[in-house]
């Protein structure tokens, strides 16, 4: 018996699979997080896994959580130990009173065990290899004996987990037949040798509602097709190749003429991120609506590319799935690194747009907004999400679409506005005094309306020109578009505290489900702040306000250097010392407890009681 | 001002072509490149070729990369719309912008700084794509802009305007178009316009990707003795029975040459160009048989010109990917948003 209580919880718990990559875990660990939101019982899974195809560790990490954070908690409850090599790690990050499943068919000494711990062993091999002869089999089939055996000790409904079998292998008989005997296998075995259930448990609940549970690339990939994208050029790159496949999938789904079968989209691999960025801005320069996505090596290469599109005045939409840099960094790890390097991407001075979306949901609102935007500022957007939304499953509301939308195209002169009298284009001219000026699409007209692109300087008719006063007249003019941009890209969303505050707490991205949890954790340690998640660069001048508001802000972010407050402290002039860097960097998301501790100890300090009070 | 605008008066009697259009539609601003310099030859030579070929000008999106070569699409066109992207990309923006629009007509213009160097990459990914495109190389082997740096296709063994030997051995643009796939495979010569107008109208009506390799001396940097791309290094590998009356100052070079012969051309600085013009009997359908002709000439130290290969049947890029022939820029949100319905089942299929 252990010395620590178990621990006992319904449908509030984490537990973990480690594995080895290439063993086929993955999609039965996946099934096994379905499985509890079939239970009516919110989810956060969290794929970690190494940058290699076959044989280095694995984790996959789901949180079973009826209150619904969809942040990453930390600390592990149960631990599927899969994985001979990371077993003493594995073992050592098992809450006190937690529990540790494992594969019992070659006994193990009890000082591989902690005391603190529950061990539950079930001989996984021994019963694969009484049943398969192929290895393969073996290997697939034991993930799903061991999802069996879970079903029985967390007490879930097998008849949800054979629901999902059976859509997941719809039109295979002889897939779906072996599988649900593979998953009977696994709960028969431990209901005859194991008590069960164990003191974490599942049970039917209504937490879920109608969302949605859906990848962050995926549903990125789903913006740009209801945004009207018709040219993805990509290069492949870790973790952004996922909103490229997906949008591939999606296209062939739901852009083909009914009548020809003939497809409205161009997809193009390039033969590197230099040329993926070139064929956008070529499509973006003649009227279509174009895309790439990559990550942080992909954006270094093409920020040539990007300064062109600042300056020549190009739409261009590039959907940044952030990893850990710099250089090669951790490929399969999350940061939000990007941010200055996106801001003022090229050289020279430029400044650009980007979007920072919560979750699936805004990840698929923002790529179709990115489009509108392009084109309405003529420059490039970057969508920044990071591979903790792109790369994992996450809850989220369903995504809304109105039909009534339509596409914002921008100023663009058609040849009948051309030919209408007095009119007069100049392809830099702000005629209507936001910095952006007119376009025409090649081909417009047989006389009028035609330009010369370049990346040179040029005047306001788009001629060549290197004097000084005509160069800092245009720059000016794309200053007052970036001034623009402030109230066309999302606002912030502010909320306050329960109770008057002097502290606020800034965020952006993947870090708002774990920032919602903290808020609560920080209440209840005694902590008010009040709020703001910013959803865009430039930023809106709420941005200040909230900032000249409070005493303290604390800007939580997921990077080393405090990017996003660089950007605030340099866009705004305000006092870094207003600004608190909360930061968090070692590739995991963050998590809830982080950002309540770092902010908690940093406002426990601020508690000082002055020594005249203390005397008295 | 930085540019130099041509003057908007012409002769009333100028003839017309097809649509009505004068040679003078189809020209753009005044060159601002040294003056006898091959690329205004071949500026002239694209003039000529969509004057006679009747296109509307505004139906061209002329796209290039940096350099000499690339400034030249200002030159001619004037009512098209041109894009100077940066160094060597031009055919990524190119295949953008087809992909964009199908029915315009595209014309890439490149250097071999452009194209051999910083664009190898980009030059052989376009063509292998098969992108309906016509895109002309204006090839002098030295980087002019920046005054005299050896450029990829500059031979082994000739000498810079320093003295410098290239030591490197020289890229053959056509070798690697017809190696890639390249549906129409021509070289030319800038002052050969009997020869090139022609070539340049065919191309454009190649639905495919067709490749125009024109040498093209530069007057500054690479016309002087020990360069192979020079008139006086021409004439010493002549075996022509025509010979190029020898130009000096700062007039455009021009010949003219029987197919079949040999012709060595004197460049600015002296240096000659020796120029197979091929075979009227040439069967420029036979890609191997072109492959070992080139090679068999360069071993003679011979620049052979002339239509090397075409596939008159050729597919371009929208085949291959199956595209609507609508072009994707005139697609609205009717069209291409797949609406609300369609979303609720997304949203019911990832509970």
């Amino acid at each position: 018996m252990p010395d620590q209580s178990p621990i006992s919880s319904v449908n509030d718990f984490v537990v973990r699979f480690a594995n080895v990559n290439g063993s086929g875990s993955a999609s039965a660990n996946e099934l096994f997080a379905r499985s509890i939101l079939r239970h009516g019982v919110p989810v956060s899974p969290r794929n970690i896994f190494p940058s290699n195809i076959q044989g280095l560790p694995t984790w996959y990490e789901v949180r079973v959580t009826e209150a619904g954070h969809l942040g990453a908690r930390g600390g592990v409850d149960m631990m599927v130990a899969m994985n001979p090599q990371t077993w003493d790690k594995d073992v050592a990050s098992i809450e006190p009173g937690g529990y540790l499943f494992y594969d019992s068919t070659k006994p193990m000494p009890s000082s591989k065990f902690r005391a603190d711990i529950n061990v539950i062993g079930v001989p996984l091999t021994a019963i694969t290899n009484s049943t398969y002869t192929d290895p393969r089999q073996r290997q697939l089939f034991k993930n799903i004996i061991y999802l069996g055996a879970l079903c029985a000790l967390l007490d879930m409904d097998p008849k949800l987990v054979e629901q999902l079998i059976g859509e997941q292998y719809k039109s295979k008989e002889k897939l779906l037949s072996s599988n649900v005997h593979a998953l009977h296998l696994g709960r028969d075995w431990a209901l005859q040798n194991l008590k069960c259930p164990i003191g974490l448990q599942v049970k039917k609940s209504d937490k879920v509602g109608d969302r949605i549970f859906i990848e962050g690339n995926s549903a990125a990939a789903l913006g740009a097709v209801y945004g009207g994208a018709t040219v993805c050029a990509w290069y492949p790159i870790t973790p952004s190749s996922s909103v490229a496949e997906a949008f591939t999938s999606h296209c062939k789904k739901l852009r083909h003429d009914p009548e020809t079968g003939k497809a409205k989209y161009a997809i193009v691999q390039g033969e590197d991120e230099l040329a993926s960025i070139g064929i956008v801005i070529g499509a973006s320069w003649n009227g279509a609506r174009a895309f790439t996505a990559t990550s942080g090596p992909g954006i270094s290469l093409m920020t040539e590319f990007i300064g062109l599109s600042y300056f020549a005045e190009i739409p261009a939409v590039i959907m940044n799935i952030q990893r850990a840099g710099p250089s090669t960094g951790m490929p399969t790890r999350t940061q939000q690194c990007d941010i200055i390097a996106c801001a003022y991407a090229s050289h020279g001075d430029t400044k650009h747009v980007l979007l920072f979306p919560e979750d699936p949901a805004e990840a698929f609102e923002f790529a179709a907004q990115s489009f509108d935007l392009a084109d309405r500022l003529q420059t490039m957007i970057f969508l920044m999400l990071d591979l903790d939304i792109g790369m994992n499953h996450r809850l989220c509301r369903p995504l809304k679409w109105d039909d009534a939308r339509q596409y914002d195209r921008g100023k663009v002169m058609t040849a009948a506005m051309l030919d209408e009298p007095g009119r007069d284009f100049g392809r830099y001219l702000d005629v209507d005094g936001d910095g952006i000026p007119y376009r025409t699409y090649p081909g417009t007209h047989p006389t009028k309306g035609s330009f010369f692109t370049r990346g040179t300087s040029r005047d306001r008719y788009a001629r060549y020109s290197e004097e000084g006063a005509v160069y800092a007249d245009n720059m000016q003019r794309l200053v007052r578009k970036f001034e623009t941009a402030q109230d066309l890209v999302p606002r912030p969303l502010q909320a306050n505290a329960a109770k008057p505050t002097k502290y606020g707490v800034i965020y952006f991205g993947s870090t708002a489900p774990a920032m919602d949890e903290a808020i609560g954790l920080l209440e209840a340690r005694g902590h008010q702040l009040d709020r703001m998640r910013i959803r865009a660069f430039p930023f809106h001048s709420s941005v200040a306000s909230f900032i000249a508001d409070h005493d303290f802000v604390y800007v939580v972010e997921q990077n080393r250097d405090a990017q996003l407050r660089q950007l605030i402290v340099n866009e705004n002039g305000i006092d870094p010392v207003r600004l608190v860097p909360i930061l968090h960097y070692d590739g995991t998301p963050i998590t809830a407890r982080f950002i309540a501790n770092a902010i908690g100890d940093h406002q426990d300090h601020l508690k000082v009681t002055p020594l005249r009070k203390a005397v008295s | 001002m930085t540019y130099i605008a041509r003057p908007k008066f012409h002769h009333p009697g100028l003839k017309k072509n097809d649509l009505g259009y004068t040679h003078r539609d189809y020209e753009g601003k005044i060159s601002t490149l040294c003056a006898g310099c091959g690329h205004d030859s071949i500026t002239a030579s694209i003039i000529e070729a969509c004057y006679e070929l009747s296109i509307e000008p505004h139906r061209v999106a002329k796209i290039s990369g940096i350099g000499c070569s690339s400034k030249t699409p200002d030159y001619f066109l004037g009512n098209s719309h041109g894009f100077n992207s940066v160094h060597g990309r031009m055919p990524s923006v190119l295949t953008g912008a087809n992909l964009a629009n199908r029915d315009l007509i595209y014309l890439g213009v490149s250097g071999d700084g452009d194209s051999a160097s910083i664009g190898f990459g980009q030059f052989a990914h376009s063509i292998r794509r098969g992108v309906n495109m016509t895109y002309i190389v204006e090839n002098n082997g030295v980087y002019g802009l920046t005054k005299g740096q050896f450029s990829a296709t500059a031979d082994r063994g000739s000498k810079s305007k320093k003295g410098v030997m290239n030591t490197d051995n020289a890229i053959d643009l056509v070798a690697i178009a017809l190696q890639l796939g390249a549906s129409f495979v021509a070289r030319s010569f800038s002052g050969d316009k009997t020869q090139l107008v022609p070539l340049i109208a065919a191309a454009i009506r190649h639905k495919g990707a067709s490749f125009i390799d024109v040498i093209s001396p530069c007057i500054a940097f690479n016309n002087h003795a020990g360069s192979t791309k020079s008139f006086d290094y021409v004439r010493e590998h002549n075996d022509a029975v025509n010979r190029l009356d020898v130009l000096t100052g700062r007039d455009p070079i021009t010949v003219e040459y029987a197919p079949g012969t040999v012709q060595v051309v004197e460049q600015h600085d002296g240096t000659r160009l020796a120029l197979r013009k091929i075979d009227a009997d040439y069967d420029a359908s036979d890609r191997l048989a072109a492959m070992t002709f080139l090679q068999k000439h360069a071993a003679k130290g011979q620049v052979v010109t002339g239509l090397l290969y075409v596939d008159p049947d050729a597919e371009d890029l929208h085949t291959h990917l199956d595209t609507v022939e609508t072009p994707l820029n005139t697609l609205e949100a009717k069209d291409l948003c797949p609406g609300t319905a369609a979303l609720e089942k997304i949203n019911a299929s990832l509970r």
